[in-house]
């Protein structure tokens, strides 16, 4: 196994012990990006100077014995989270050129732990889409098939934690968008509660749906990385206060008695039969385990599809009506008055769907139109998270496919925004209900990785780690990488 | 169904943004799509249901006034597409 197939805390041992530097981990990990990212392109910027000095300064803290879970360790950021001095583009036209005075909380919480940061990830733009190929820059490719989506919009997050380019990444969840192209590339990702990490920094879509958290290599990093990032921020008045779990600590591997719920909606029609096969497996594994396992039902989830692309379109509509080429980011040059630099840069500086969910949006809470499309939606929500909190009444945990394919290829859904929608079907429910979920990989098909979610109540972060943790003890899909990527 | 062309256009209008014929004819067919998958929401019996608008329930959020230096007009401007002084610069705002 090469350096950059490491996870995390393999990688923390060989670094405490002295056998690698932080700085040749880096070397590993730059020279992973240069050979394989012009064949899957999931960054957007690469920060070799910026990696090579925080790996110098990692060293250093190694050397002092103030090192910590992730220090030293390389790591990607979605291009959606404020980096100071460094641009922040959410893969559009429209912030291609923006450089923030400003970290994101999450980013400013990790470099108090000395991470090395090589780059900012592809993504669909402004996180609208479900295949990163919504990116005004480029489309990322799917490291275990070419031809293939990374998933998305957090899919540069996914493909250069599976194949070798970063240790881990931050993504976004809104509606799968941590989740499905962590399905889709074979690894881990988890959306925690909304309110547990702090969005502020993060370049708003929906804003009651948002939410950042990790992509890793296994549950274990996952942990890590969530425990890092985790903890209430005044400066985003959503996020939840006092204190947060020790993370890491959840991993006993033990699932005697956890009651799992497997909710009969999430199986059945639409689902590839691979699919299917895979996660039921994939249950009788945690059933071995000692855990119970319930069938159970979750009737609304079918409506869920439609709420989602109510809410969000209506919340993006209202965050994007700041770029008007006034303050900042791109804006023409060729209007003669301020609304016709307003219609123009708009019209230049944003891409198809974008506009596309700006139109829904502002169809959805026109007058006439508020409260059958959005008032509804709201109230629709306050069903799917009441359903959700009697099922937990019964269980831990509910255990599900995350997506209903393996990764379609590129291309293929492009210009059907209703089926490329409905590749959210699985993923969506949880983002309206608040609720924490993690994906792990629990198979392949057609040498295509398929992805597991599990989802918790509200702050049952400890929860969903064990179980899937738990899953990862008796299981190696985990650890498999795609290989043949080099030039 | 089908938006009509002078639907989107008056959408486009209340937003501040251009559309190009061609963006119009292809956003009427599509939000019509999208508009239609919404319908199953009428299925559901929602007259005494409160809305949901964030999953945490928190309410007036209120922490210490702490001063703190803002932002100096040099940084703020960094980004700024076209500035004069000390100040954001557009175009003409009030026609004759």
């Amino acid at each position: 196994m090469e350096i950059f197939d490491l996870t995390i805390h393999e990688a923390r041992a060989l670094l405490d012990t002295r056998q690698l530097t932080a700085a040749e981990l880096t070397e590993a990990v730059l020279g992973r990006i240069a050979s394989v990212e012009p064949r899957v392109g999931a960054f957007v910027t690469v920060t070799e100077d910026v990696a090579r000095q925080a790996a110098a300064a990692a060293d250093r803290s190694i050397a002092q014995g103030v090192a910590t879970p992730i220090t030293g360790i390389p790591m990607q950021i979605k291009d959606v989270m404020s980096t100071k001095g460094i641009r922040t583009t959410c893969s559009s036209r429209i912030l291609e050129n923006f450089v923030p005075l400003y970290d994101a909380t999450v980013v400013e919480r990790l470099y108090e732990r000395g991470p090395v940061l090589v780059g900012k990830g592809n993504m669909d733009e402004f996180a609208m889409g479900s295949s990163t190929e919504n990116s005004a820059f480029h489309v990322t490719h799917n490291p275990w098939s070419l031809d293939r989506v990374p998933g998305g919009s957090s899919g540069g997050s996914a493909a250069a934690v599976a194949d070798g380019e970063c240790f881990f990444s931050l993504g976004s969840d809104t509606g799968g968008s941590i989740r499905q192209p962590a399905s889709l590339c074979g690894i881990t990702g988890l959306k925690p509660t909304y309110g547990l990490v702090s969005r502020f920094g993060l370049v708003a879509f929906a804003s009651s749906l948002d939410q950042i958290g990790p992509l890793t290599r296994d549950v274990e990093d996952c942990a890590i990385v969530l425990h890092a990032i985790a903890g209430h921020d005044p400066r985003d008045s959503t996020s939840i206060p006092g204190p947060r779990p020790n993370y890491p600590a959840a991993l006993t591997g033990d699932v005697r008695g956890v009651r799992l719920g497997i909710p009969r909606e999430y199986f059945g029609d639409g689902i590839d039969p691979a699919v299917d096969a895979a996660v039921k497996q994939a249950i009788a594994v945690l059933q071995d385990a000692g855990a119970q396992v319930e069938e159970c039902s979750l009737p609304l989830t079918p409506y869920a599809l439609a709420v989602y692309y109510i809410i969000a379109p209506s919340e993006c509509s209202t965050n994007l009506a700041r770029y008007d080429g006034v303050k900042y980011g791109f804006s023409v040059d060729d209007a003669t008055t301020a609304w016709e630099t307003q219609e123009r840069t708009r019209s230049r500086g944003f891409g198809a769907e974008v506009k596309r969910r700006i139109m829904l949006g502002t169809y959805a809470l026109s007058a006439g139109y508020y409260d059958a499309y959005y008032l509804k939606a709201l109230k629709v929500r306050t069903l799917i998270r009441r359903e959700f909190e009697e099922v937990f009444q019964r269980f831990d945990a509910l255990v599900a496919p995350t997506c209903p394919t393996v990764a379609f290829r590129i291309g293929e859904k492009a210009d059907d925004p209703v089926a490329m929608y409905k590749s959210d079907v699985l993923t969506i429910p949880v983002n309206i209900a608040g609720i924490p979920c993690i994906s792990v990989p629990c198979g392949f098909s057609e040498g295509l990785p398929i992805g597991m979610q599990v989802m918790g109540p509200a702050l049952g972060e400890e929860t969903v780690l064990r179980v899937a943790h738990a899953y990862q003890q008796a299981t190696d899909w985990h650890t498999r990488r795609p290989e043949g990527l080099e030039g | 169904m089908a938006l009509s062309r002078e639907e989107v256009r008056h959408l486009a209008d209340i937003y501040h943004i251009y559309l190009s014929d061609d963006e119009v004819d292809a956003l009427r067919e599509q939000l019509g799509a999208i508009l239609e998958q919404f319908h199953v929401l009428s299925e559901l019996d929602t007259d005494d249901v409160p809305p949901t608008s964030h999953s945490v329930p928190l309410t007036t959020v209120m922490r210490e006034d702490v001063p703190q230096l803002p932002y100096g007009a040099d940084q703020v401007l960094r980004n700024a597409p076209d500035a004069y002084g000390q100040y954001f610069q557009v175009r003409t705002v009030l026609e004759d």
